[in-house]
């Protein structure tokens, strides 16, 4: 085999702006949604996602060639990119959804994602994303996109090791009971998990920095794709509410309310 | 009594060995005996008395944490923890005390920092801890009435989804009660943007020193009808009577709030940035807390929060946390950009650089490290804790003189004084001066006190701005108080307890 010139990488990192995991979630009157009037923020695997990028490049310099953040979502969502910019990443690309649209699904962002991949003079290596997103816990997006470009994909990562001469990355999973660790080849679609890293603070300079960084706008059609949902919601519910302990006063008190409550001792 | 109180009046000579002294105020106490246990059993439940003394016979490891205090610095030796559950429990309780003469502890969360939570031979505790009923809320005036036994972390869980805050919030809030924060008056973080408790509360429910329940549990905004009574137990320390319901001014949540971490390469340039950020984000402005560099990096080593990246502490002298709180996110993040920016493209910044929280888990980061300074030292070493307020500007002077002058007792060196940090709450002129050593000896309290005391008396400080005086500070009383004052306290506390049974031997010397 001819070898190939050292390639560098280009990474592409997916985020999402979704409700911030500390708002108490409301579901809407008619049953049809949750209440968005709340704050939001990038979805916390994204932001691992981007902070994974970010340290790929600390630790292989100049063989990173590109850091590209794309978000699919309404107007609101540049501020997500702005947040992904202020940590690291290059540049953005934006495609833009109408505010009033109904929130797309993860078919229609794994295909958006691989037009904008598509679209890509460069080429991408590697794509970084969150295992889920918080919002609607679906976690299909990453192995859809895999799926759709026939890539390979490391779901659930705790550790990423890439060898961009190699063109392989080692990938440790979190799996059911332990670790799996796979060695992949690129181009790979990777997402990643809680303990992957724990994403740094925006520091001033480099906010100030993003606000000069490019960001690309497209729209849904430039990508030449449909968003319109597939799936219909019937209805949204809250989980029943939990029902508060009491407090006994003694040992007999206790055993008292566990007779009450059918509880019985096992005959030894 | 009388006989005490002369001897209370004495010119004090000796200096240290105060730990194993009963000051003169417990001469005239009783222990507590098994006859007293017998009386209380008869109007408290066998949960709300745990006693080394027959017939409950409790091993004294129970009374471990009641008896010793949060920086494991000041040891009682009482026999008798009661827990009553209602005012009226109190009041029977302090009424039979009285009579015979037995010196009652108030305790909440047991956080305190002077030693005033704990007895100082073997007074009865009484344990505010179950009695932690909210008693009602009010969400358009906003006033809470709650038992003095509410942890305050719980109050506030009870007011967000109400839309309401506790207008005090402090690093100990996982523990110390609302009845423990009225009774030492503390400051604490929100103390810049919501003011101090003597107006926050609006009334309180106390048991007086001869077990009358003293009704003062108004919700009223306005009430000018003579002497403002609550006002003395607000900061008495258990002196004057037991705390046992608060009504409170809970202030609106804010909408939206955001905080930063500003490097300074100096300390002189602590100042002039207060001023800018004053001028800039006015009304949003909530905190502006400061910490030096070594007290930073102890909260970084003892793992207070998520450490600021490595080239953003690089030549940092001292780091500023700053917090918004407002009613429109849009608002407020234009404003602390536009502060930012002018700070970051000065021609001469005042800052280094600095890290936003982009997200409520890095908010709370941010503040977990200003939060976790206190534990974080407390995990170092045995630290001497002086909260002292003293005019903004001498915050570095008073660390580096208190550095230099154990330097030259040759007490500066791992064996003995490790660390001598600062950090506080700006806005309040508050500096907590903590000296962190290997172990609490007599040469290194000798080299201190009086000397910090003397040094704050220079600058007309005040020798505790928050956390009370306590067992910790009485002889140091003087510095901050002159003759007059003094005497008029000791007048008043006379008048409502003549019989000196309420937390002896703490504030007055
Ligand atoms: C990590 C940490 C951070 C802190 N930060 C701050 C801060 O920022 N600002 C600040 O001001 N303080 C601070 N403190 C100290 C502060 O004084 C206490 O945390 C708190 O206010 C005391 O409440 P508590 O319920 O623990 O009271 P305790 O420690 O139990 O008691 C304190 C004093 O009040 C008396 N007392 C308690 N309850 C009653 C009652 N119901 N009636 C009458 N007397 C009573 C006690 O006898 C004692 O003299 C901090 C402490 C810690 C450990």
């Amino acid at each position: 085999m001819r070898p190939s010139a050292v390639r560098l990488l280009n990474i592409l990192v997916p985020v999402k702006r979704t409700v911030d995991y500390a708002v108490k979630i409301r579901v809407n009157p008619d049953q049809k949604g949750v209440d968005l009037n709340v704050k939001h923020s990038m979805n916390p695997f994204d932001e691992i996602a981007v902070e994974e990028a970010v340290r790929l490049r600390e630790r292989l310099k100049d063989e990173v060639k590109s850091i590209k953040v794309v978000t699919i979502g309404p107007t609101k969502a540049a501020e997500t990119l702005r947040t992904a910019l202020a940590m690291g990443a290059d540049s953005g690309i934006h495609v833009e959804v109408p505010d009033s649209a109904p929130p797309p699904e993860p078919l229609g962002i794994a295909k958006a994602l691989r037009a904008v991949i598509q679209r890509e003079k460069e080429g991408v290596d590697l794509v970084i994303l969150g295992k889920q997103a918080i919002d609607d816990d679906a976690s299909q997006t990453g192995q859809m996109l895999a799926g759709l470009l026939d890539w390979a994909q490391a779901t659930f990562a705790s550790k990423v090791d890439v060898d961009p001469k190699a063109k392989t990355a080692n990938v440790t999973r979190e799996i059911d009971g332990g670790l799996e660790e796979l060695k992949c080849q690129l181009p790979l679609v990777v997402t990643t998990d809680l303990r992957l890293n724990e994403p740094r603070y925006a520091s001033l300079p480099n906010i100030m920095k993003a606000k000069k960084k490019p960001i690309e706008k497209l729209t849904p059609a430039d990508l030449k794709i449909d968003l319109t949902p597939l799936l219909e919601t019937v209805k949204v519910t809250e989980p029943p509410k939990r029902k508060g302990g009491g407090k006994v006063e003694s040992v007999d008190e206790l055993i008292a309310k566990l007779k009450e409550a059918g509880i019985t001792p096992v005959k030894s | 009594m009388l006989f005490s109180r002369q001897l209370a009046r004495r010119p004090l000579i000796r200096a240290p060995r105060r730990w194993t002294h009963s000051p003169a105020a417990l001469a005239g106490l009783k222990s507590v005996t098994e006859d007293d246990l017998v009386h209380f059993a008869h109007f408290l439940p066998p949960t709300s008395i745990v006693s080394t003394l027959s017939p409950s016979a409790a091993p004294s490891s129970e009374l471990e944490s009641f008896n010793n205090d949060w920086m494991n610095k000041y040891h009682g030796r009482s026999t008798t923890v009661l827990k009553p559950r209602t005012t009226e429990e109190v009041s029977k309780i302090v009424k039979w005390c009285n009579e015979r003469r037995i010196g009652i502890v108030p305790q909440g969360g047991n956080t305190g920092l002077v030693g005033g939570s704990v007895p100082i031979r073997d007074e009865l505790i009484l344990s505010l801890s179950n009695m932690s009923k909210i008693r009602s809320f009010d969400d358009v005036s906003g006033i809470l009435v709650a038992d003095a036994g509410c942890v305050l972390q719980s109050l506030t869980d009870y007011l967000a989804p109400h839309n309401h805050i506790v207008p005090l919030d402090l690093g100990a809030k996982g523990s110390c009660q609302i009845g423990g924060n009225v009774s030492t008056n503390a400051g604490g973080l929100r103390l810049l943007r919501y003011g101090s408790l003597h107006g926050s509360v609006l009334g309180l429910e106390v048991v007086l020193p001869d077990g009358t329940i003293l009704d003062q549990l108004t919700t009223l905004r306005k009430d000018n009808t003579g002497y403002d009574l609550k006002q003395l137990f607000i900061g008495a320390e258990g002196t004057l009577g037991i705390v046992t319901g608060v009504s409170i001014l809970a202030a609106p949540a804010p909408q939206a709030s955001n905080n930063v971490m500003l490097a300074l390469p100096k300390f002189e340039n602590v100042l002039p940035l207060y001023k800018e950020t004053k001028r800039q984000l006015s009304e949003i402005l909530s905190a502006f807390e400061f910490m030096d560099r070594t007290v930073y990096d102890l909260a970084v080593k003892h793992g207070q929060g998520r450490a600021l990246n490595p080239e953003d502490v690089e030549g940092a002298e001292c780091f500023v946390l700053v917090e918004t709180s407002g009613g429109k996110r849009e608002h407020d993040e234009q404003k602390l950009n536009s502060l930012l920016e002018s700070l970051m493209e000065a021609d001469v910044p005042l800052i280094n650089t600095g890290v936003i929280a982009t997200s409520p888990a890095q908010f709370s980061s941010l503040w977990a490290i200003r939060e976790g300074l206190t534990e974080a030292v407390s995990k170092e070493g045995k630290a001497y804790k002086y909260d002292i307020s003293v005019p903004l500007y001498k915050f570095q002077e008073v660390v580096d003189k208190t550095k230099n002058h154990l330097q030259e007792k040759g007490l500066l060196h791992e064996d003995a004084v490790k660390y001598v940090v600062g950090y506080g709450h700006v806005g309040d002129g508050n500096l907590h001066l903590n000296v962190v050593a290997a172990a609490y000896t007599p040469e290194i309290e000798a080299a201190l006190e009086p000397f910090v005391y003397e040094l704050v008396a220079s600058y007309k400080g005040s020798i505790s701005a928050e956390h009370g005086i306590g067992a910790m500070k009485t002889h140091a009383l003087k510095y901050s108080k002159n003759e007059t004052s003094i005497e008029w306290m000791k007048k008043i506390k006379a008048l409502f307890d003549p019989n000196g049974i309420m937390n002896p031997g703490k504030v007055l010397p």
